[in-house]
């Protein structure tokens, strides 16, 4: 997966100015980056590398420490979101339950692989650890949607909630 | 005063299959019927049989529905709550005998477990401080401030032999009394609790923590007037939104009751509580990564000694206990030492909470006594395996730990024996498997995870465990070699010998104790090239029977790479050069006429 985003970014000045507003308010905390990190990606929905530079310029730390903390954490993006974020839990639970069946199908049906989002920028897979919700597994979630007990034939009644 | 109260599971797990609906309903219902002044709905955390969920359980009768659907609301409302008459067609089927309501606390699934760490979950009201406190929340913070010395709450942690629930069992009266005294004339100290469970199938501490916040919290209070610390940190996957809201509600309730922030009980004694999200990173579970984290920076680990109740979180001295460590310690308190000793086995006391999962159809949280035997947790309380299948091993310790085979499944469950037979306790998470899956497919898929999580400070763990899962790679496409078992066992003691912290320690060990126990898989991938279990698709070959096959075609429709042919009415045939074993055209297949092998 690559580091810094193809994709143009298309900040707006309202996120801009939210963006300044959460680092004067925190940058004063000691360990602050890792919130102010956290509430950027809130905003902007990932942390392409503009961001990180005008979070290194509001807060004085050094790019290189933004861009390794962003990098290291797997909750952080820098690569931007589909609309449907589609996440398959890959925890064992899951797993031993054929979980990764399902993550395979669903990166063939969009023909996109973990991490990517499919290029009309609908929606984007990835596999997350343990959601926690084992007595359903294999399980999975779209945004906030949670489906459980899940078989391959759910795959594409899936996709075909997501019309638009 | 009402005359019922209804409890619904607003855990994660219940959540995920809709329980919030349930409540909206429920709500709607009972208001129809003018029962509002009667009965009182109340959401609470995990009831622990989350294979079951929607949970809804009525009291004072204590009758359990399970796996409500938003339909059945009206007829539990008209009949139970209106009519005095449970539904009997929606009661937890083990406990229902004929029309007569079984105590849900005599069903297999409940009879052998002793609850300490989740016994405010599913009873009371998370988001409630007050129900906390009619449960003798506080009580414990209260006596130790009152009527107890630093000393004393420490000499009472060591008495009950309490050690971390964490994974490694650290005794946690030693570890206080070490930042108690290590730095006699340190300035400031601090108590973190480490919520990050990282473990891929463990959900112990996010039920602690979504069903009963303030055990922690009061936990923690207490563990700051031990070693003298004024200030604690919760360390939370970001990935709990409902214990991280749960979690906030309840330090501002502690708050402005004064049971956390200055002076509390006007006792003098200060202490108060912030939180940290946790952005994703397994090593993050090791103390020092941790304490690194929480200071702003990438989550890595470093050497110890200092430990960190020498030079801990920004160079002070600090703790750092698991979730389910804190939701022992204020009944340890009340209930005595001697109490907590009296449960368990001789060097494992108290009980341990279990997040059971996999194959297995109690899927759930279940607490035991340490000593409890496997079999028992599986076969009873687990309920045995779905759809008559065979048991094959059991995973307990996450990715640092090992699978545990049937020859094994008498052994008593604690600290020391699990290490004994090649696995650890770990934080908790418990994944049985059948004869269906592949232990070295399962091998591979914990080096994955180890590989993705490693933080790569350390040579042996950062390039030993890539090294580790190419070889597993290797072996489950066919092409491994006789020599490569015996170059990975080396490596294995290599990456055990030589990391820097836990998780590079441990990392090795899903394969050592697969290769321990199920040799005979490991030999079947390498010599004969066939997976036993049907899991490795390199190994597979999918043929049709043309015996059985009736030529309808379905499967020539549904391969997704044309790979099938055949006129109608006659056999069809794979060509074995486009397959890709996806397996959709078994699931198609009316009669059974495709086999894998």
């Amino acid at each position: 997966m690559s580091t810094i985003s193809k994709i143009p970014f298309a900040g707006t000045g309202e996120q801009e100015a939210e963006l300044k507003a959460v680092i004067d308010a925190k940058k004063d905390q000691v360990g602050c980056l890792m919130p102010i990190l956290q509430e950027a990606q809130k905003i902007y929905g990932y942390l392409p590398i503009e961001v990180q530079k005008k979070i290194a310029e509001g807060t004085g730390f050094p790019l290189e420490k933004v861009y390794g903390i962003s990098t290291f954490y797997s909750q952080f993006s820098l690569n931007p979101k589909g609309k449907y974020k589609i996440s398959v839990c890959l925890g064992t639970a899951c797993y031993v339950k054929g979980s990764g069946d399902i993550f395979d199908k669903f990166s063939q049906a969009l023909s996109i692989k973990s991490g990517e989002c499919t290029p009309d920028g609908k929606f984007s897979l990835e596999a997350c650890r343990c959601i926690g919700a084992c007595g359903l597994a294999p399980v999975l979630t779209v945004n906030d949607d949670v489906y459980g007990r899940l078989t391959l034939d759910d795959v594409p009644k899936i996709i075909a909630k997501y019309p638009e | 005063m009402y005359r019922s109260d209804v409890l619904v599971c607003a855990g994660t797990g219940c959540t995920s299959s809709g329980s919030v609906k349930l409540l909206e309903k429920l709500k709607e219902e009972i208001a129809k019927l003018g029962l509002k002044d009667e009965v009182r709905v109340i959401e609470t955390g995990c009831f622990g049989l989350c294979a079951q969920g929607p949970i809804i359980k009525i009291y004072p009768e204590g009758s359990l529905y399970t796996r409500v659907t938003e339909n059945d609301i009206a007829e539990i409302v008209s009949e139970h709550l209106y009519k005095g008459r449970p539904v009997t067609r929606l009661l937890y089927k083990e406990a229902e005998e004929v029309n007569e309501v079984k105590p849900v606390n005599e069903t297999n699934f409940y009879k052998k477990q002793h609850r300490v760490a989740l016994r405010n979950c599913g009873l009371i009201n998370p988001e409630d401080i007050e129900e906390y406190i009619a449960s003798d929340g506080y009580q414990a913070l209260a006596k130790v401030l009152t009527e107890m010395t630093p000393e004393g709450v420490i000499d009472t942690m060591l008495a009950s032999g309490l050690r971390g629930r964490g994974g490694a069992g650290f005794p946690t009266g030693q570890k206080w009394k070490l930042a108690r005294t290590i730095v006699p004339d340190a300035d400031q100290k601090y108590v973190c609790c480490n919520a990050d469970e990282g473990d891929p199938g463990a959900f112990m501490d996010r039920s602690v923590l979504e069903g009963d916040p303030h055990v922690v919290l009061e936990a923690m209070a207490i563990a700051g007037y031990a070693i003298g610390a004024t200030q604690g940190y919760i360390y939370v996957r970001a990935e709990y939104p409902i214990a991280i809201k749960r979690l906030e509600i309840a330090i501002g309730q502690a708050r402005e009751l004064g049971l956390l922030g200055k002076n509390i009980f006007d006792t003098g004694f200060d202490f108060d509580i912030e939180l940290r999200l946790g952005s994703g990173a397994f090593v993050c579970g090791e103390e020092t990564a941790l304490m690194t984290s929480i200071e702003g920076n990438r989550g890595e680990p470093h050497p110890r000694p200092p430990f960190p109740a020498e030079k801990g979180l920004w160079g002070k001295p600090s703790i750092l206990n698991n979730v389910e460590t804190y939701a022992n310690v204020p009944r340890i308190i009340l209930n005595g030492a001697e109490w907590f000793a009296s449960m368990g086995t001789e060097k494992s006391k108290g009980t341990k909470v279990f997040a059971l999962g996999g194959k297995i159809n109690n899927t759930g949280l279940v607490e035991v006594p340490m000593g409890t035997t496997l079999r028992e947790i599986v076969e009873e309380i687990g309920g045995g395996i779905p759809k008559g299948k065979k048991f094959k091993a059991a995973q307990t310790g996450g990715p640092s730990g090992g699978c545990i085979p049937a020859e094994h499944l008498d052994v008593k469950i604690d600290y020391d024996n699990l290490i004994a037979i090649g696995s650890m306790m770990g934080s908790g998470g418990l994944i049985v498997m059948d004869e269906d899956n592949c232990m070295v497919d399962i091998a591979k898929f914990f080096l994955e995870f180890t590989v993705d999580e490693s933080c790569g400070k350390c040579t042996p763990c950062r390039v030993g465990t890539k090294r580790l899962l190419e070889m597993l790679e290797k072996i489950t496409k066919g092409k491994g070699k006789l020599e490569d078992l015996d170059k990975m066992e080396k490596l294995c003691y290599y990456i055990k010998a030589n990391s820097l912290c836990g998780l590079g320690q441990t990392a090795p060990n899903p394969v050592l104790s697969t290769l321990r126990y199920f040799k005979d898989e490991y030999l079947a991938h390498v010599v004969d090239k066939k997976c036993p279990a049907g899991v490795c698709k390199d190994l597979l070959q999918i043929t049709i029977v043309p015996e059985k096959c009736k030529g309808c075609t379905a499967c020539a429709r549904v391969c997704p790479v044309g790979a099938i042919s055949g006129e109608v009415k006659k056999a069809h045939v794979i060509d074995q050069t486009k397959c890709i074993k996806c397996g959709a055209c078994i699931e198609k297949c009316k009669f059974g006429a495709i086999i894998k092998g």
